[in-house]
This record gives C-alpha cells, structure tokens and sequence, in this order.
C-alpha cells in the first residue's frame, strides 16, 4: 500500500501536501482501492471557505458517493479541472496526478491534528 | 455474532474469494458485488462474455394434471403458450394488482413447470404460492432452491463457450431450455440450460445440482469467461431497462404502471382469471395513476441513483427508483414512476443530486442499443 513519506494524513484517507502557502488535497491509495471505479468527482468551488473535518467535495464510484473532508481550513485557491474528464486519475494516480483541489490555509498549526505517514500506515494495516 | 453468519452463502463462494471478489448482503445472501471491477465486467459481458452467480435465486417446480390451470391463476400471462421446452418472462400478483415477484417460468414437460425466482423474496414467493394451492393433489410444488446453483454466462461469446465446453449438449434457441447434457454426473436433479438472461446480451442460464456448482464454474473460469458480479449485473439489465423487483416493481405498483403491459394477458380469451386481475382491469379502465419511465441527463453530471428526486418545471413529481452511471454510454440513466402527461420521450424535466438540478429528459428503451455488426 502506498503511503508516500512527504504527506500528512486525515484518519478519513484524504491526504495533503504542503507547499509554502499551498496546500494541495487528494484521497488515499487506500480510500481509492476501497472505493474502486471513480466515474466523477465534484470538487469544491474555487474561492469557497471549507472548515476542516467537512466535508468539501464528492467522489462517486459506481456504486455508491463519498464524501471527502477537507483535512484543514482555508479557501479553494484551485481544482483539477482533469478530473472532469477523467475522473479514473484518482484511481491510477491518486497522489500526484490525481490532486482534487488547492487551498490557501488559514491555520497551519491544524496540520498537527493529522497523522503521519508511519501513523497512517498502522491505521490502515 | 458478526452479521454475515447470519447471511446465506453461495455454494461458489470459495470461488468467489479465490478469484478476489468482494463480497456484499443482498437479498439475505453473502454474494459478490464486484471482482475486477465494474466497469471491466460490464464491459467484458458486452464485448465477450461474463459470468455471473446466480446461486441465490430460487427454483421452483410445480407438476401434476392441475398445474397448467393453477399457473394461469397464479402468473399474469398466458401459460399455456409454452411447448415443451420453452420459457417465459411473467409476473406474480397480489389482490390489488401489486407485484409479488417477477419470475421466469419454463415448461420441462408435459405437465412440469420449472419456475426461476428472486433470491431477495424466495420466501414470500413460497408462501403466497402455498397458499393458492388447491386442497386436492392435482399440483405437487417443490422447492428446490437449495439444491440447486446457477451460473449465468453472459456475452456475445456465450453460445461458442458453451458449444466448447459440453459438445453434446443440445443448444436451446432463445427463451428455451434443455437439459444440460454433459460429463458432469451428480444423482437426482436434472442439469438444465435455459437461454435466457438480464443483460440484454445472448447468454444461458445453467442450472446443476449444488455440488457440481464448482466444477462448472471451475470449467467456465478455464475457458476464459471473466467472472462478474451483482454491480456489473445492475449496470447492465438497467441499460435494457429490464426492471428490478424491490427496486422498480413492488406492492405499491401495477405491472401496468410499470409498462410491462405487454406480459399481462387481459385481452386473450383463453387466459383465466388470476391474483389481481380485476385490479388490472378497474385500474385500466380508470387510467393509470403513474407510468414507469426512463430518464437520461441531457449534460455531463454524477451518476444517478435511486431516490433522487425529479422535477418539472420546479416542481417534485417522482423520484428515481433506479440509477446507474451507464458504462456503455457514458450517460446517467435512470427510472421513475411519473405522472401520465410527462412520460412522452423528449419531455424535459431535472432530477436533483445533492441539492443540485440537472436537466434530464424521457429517453425510449433500450437505453443501450447493440451497433449494427
């Protein structure tokens, strides 16, 4: 199971990547083998406020919609527009290529409340 | 006690676990809703073939010198159509016209009905149909639905495999059923063959005594057939618009209301009377309250599913009893009961998904049409 060693995680398999003053936000290699086909993805609007722990987008599979919680608080800065037309990304790459949306954080001190990777990795063990 | 030893298991699940399905409830069974995935599986029943475990469906047998006339009371076409050999789609009523079940029956002999019904209502098929039964021996009715499996094998490729597979075995034309003649021997039950299916592509459904239902699937899995489950199962019969009873059909609704008019025999003469039909009639005669209808989205949006609302000009006027995201078309697709005068293809309505309308419009069925070879 892929658990990249630079990201912080939510315990609802969503995970971060801090970048200065960007936060980039996707799912878990994790949440997308227990979700399997992604057929769309409906992500936040750009310039909306999401609170931590809300939820701030919505991955659908064949069978069922999930909702994503923004693992911090801040304002949408950007969002995939790939997913539209491709929303298998977040199964084939979801780490990278697969990225839902970016924000603009307004409290980094909330990173503290998200797991490490190694914590992460015993969750889902 | 964890729940799924409450559940019933397939007689194939150890099949089932080896080829890494994931297994979910339905129906009170512990049945596979997806191997590779859905989208693979229902792609692969379309292109070539798929298999599917139908273990947890009932069979049902009703023999004797009064089945023909208790059948006819009991299902709402004409049974006495069938030859020797052959197969129909037919509904069971209650007293007011709702559906009990949908089922298929075929006739394996002179005076012997083969019955295939719904896994999720086997127990409520078994007591309404008991309790019809007349007080005389004339109808024998034996429930064999635990011991049989069933397997259903689904493709364009489906006739080829089969051929392969058991060179002796007589091939029925659609709707019929034979005997499924091969090597495999087990006591007791016949082994039947039925060219029937729920994905609107040829395919056979195989019936076998419940300790030879691995070796037969062992033997399809061989020859290349790609197991599928219930998601892929879904997909597909909702992009024929073949209705699913607890979904599109219930209690609360009419066979009529559920356009399935066709399998209702109301104006055949030699039809007799049976559970429901005066309710057919006075619903009839006073115009049917609401007409199941499928629905398409006119722009790119989720996929639909059931209970989402559906709206014209603004305001509620059903709800989905079905959905799907079709793999086939990439469009949402989708069934509600509506009102008559909105039930012209082409009429435009929304159907909300989370909070959000979304043009739709009437579509014909099938949703999904084979292309031309």
């Amino acid at each position: 199971m892929n658990v990249p060693a630079d990201l912080r995680y939510a315990k609802t398999h969503e995970w971060i990547r801090i970048d200065g003053d960007i936060v980039t936000v996707g799912i878990t290699d994790h949440a997308q083998q227990e979700l399997t086909d992604i057929v769309y993805v409906e992500p936040p609007k750009i310039g909306a406020g999401v609170k931590a722990a809300t939820t701030a987008a919505v991955v659908e599979s064949v069978k069922a919609a999930s909702d994503i919680y923004s693992p911090m608080s801040g304002i949408v800065s950007e969002v995939n527009e790939d997913l539209a037309s491709n929303p298998a990304l977040l199964n084939t790459d979801p780490f990278d290529r697969g990225w839902i949306y970016k924000l603009k954080p307004s409290d980094l001190s909330e990173v503290e409340d998200l797991l490490t990777p190694e914590a992460y990795s015993a969750q889902i063990s | 006690m964890s729940e799924t030893v409450l559940l019933k298991h397939s007689p194939l699940e150890a099949a089932h676990l080896a080829s890494g399905a994931r297994l979910v409830e339905f129906g009170g069974w512990f049945m596979p809703v997806q191997y590779s995935g859905i989208m693979d599986e229902h792609r692969a029943v379309r292109s070539a073939a798929g298999m599917f475990d139908i273990s947890h469906m009932g069979e049902v047998t009703v023999c004797g010198a009064g089945a023909l006339a208790w059948l006819e009371s009991l299902l709402t076409n004409r049974v006495g159509k069938l030859s020797l050999g052959r197969g129909q789609y037919t509904l069971m009523l209650d007293e007011t016209g709702g559906v009990i079940d949908d089922l298929i029956i075929y006739r394996t002999g002179e005076t012997e009905y083969f019955l295939v019904i719904n896994a999720a209502c086997r127990e409520v098929d078994l007591d309404w149909m008991r309790s019809k039964l007349p007080n005389d021996d004339s109808v024998t009715l034996t429930d064999l639905g635990n011991e049989y499996a069933a397997i259903a094998l689904q493709g364009p490729d489906s006739e080829r495999i089969l051929r392969d597979l058991f060179p002796i075995c007589e091939i029925p034309r659609r709707n019929g059923i034979a005997t499924l003649s091969s090597e495999l021997h087990s006591g007791g039950l016949p082994h039947f063959v039925a060219r029937t299916g729920y994905t609107g592509e040829d395919g056979f459904e195989l019936f076998v005594p419940v300790e030879i239902g691995e070796v037969l699937w062992q033997r399809l899995l061989k020859a290349g057939v790609k197991p599928a489950g219930l998601g892929a199962r879904d997909t597909l019969r909702l992009e024929m618009g073949y209705p699913l009873n607890g979904s599109d059909l219930s209690r609360s609704r009419t066979p009529l209301e559920a356009a399935l008019g066709k399998f209702v025999s109301l104006d055949d003469p030699e039809k007799s009377d049976f559970s429901g039909r005066q309710a057919l009639e006075s619903q009839r005669a006073k115009g049917l309250p609401s007409l199941l209808t499928p629905l398409k989205l006119t722009v790119q949006g989720p996929p639909l599913r059931a209970h989402y609302q559906v709206l014209s000009e603004g305001l509620p006027v059903g709800e989905t009893c079905s959905g799907a995201l079709s793999p086939s078309l990439g469009e949402g697709i989708a069934m509600a009961y509506l009102p008559l005068e909105l039930t012209a293809p082409g009429t435009s309505l929304e159907i909300e998904v989370r909070g959000r309308r979304y043009p739709a419009s009437v579509s014909t069925l099938p949703f999904y049409r084979k292309p031309p070879l």
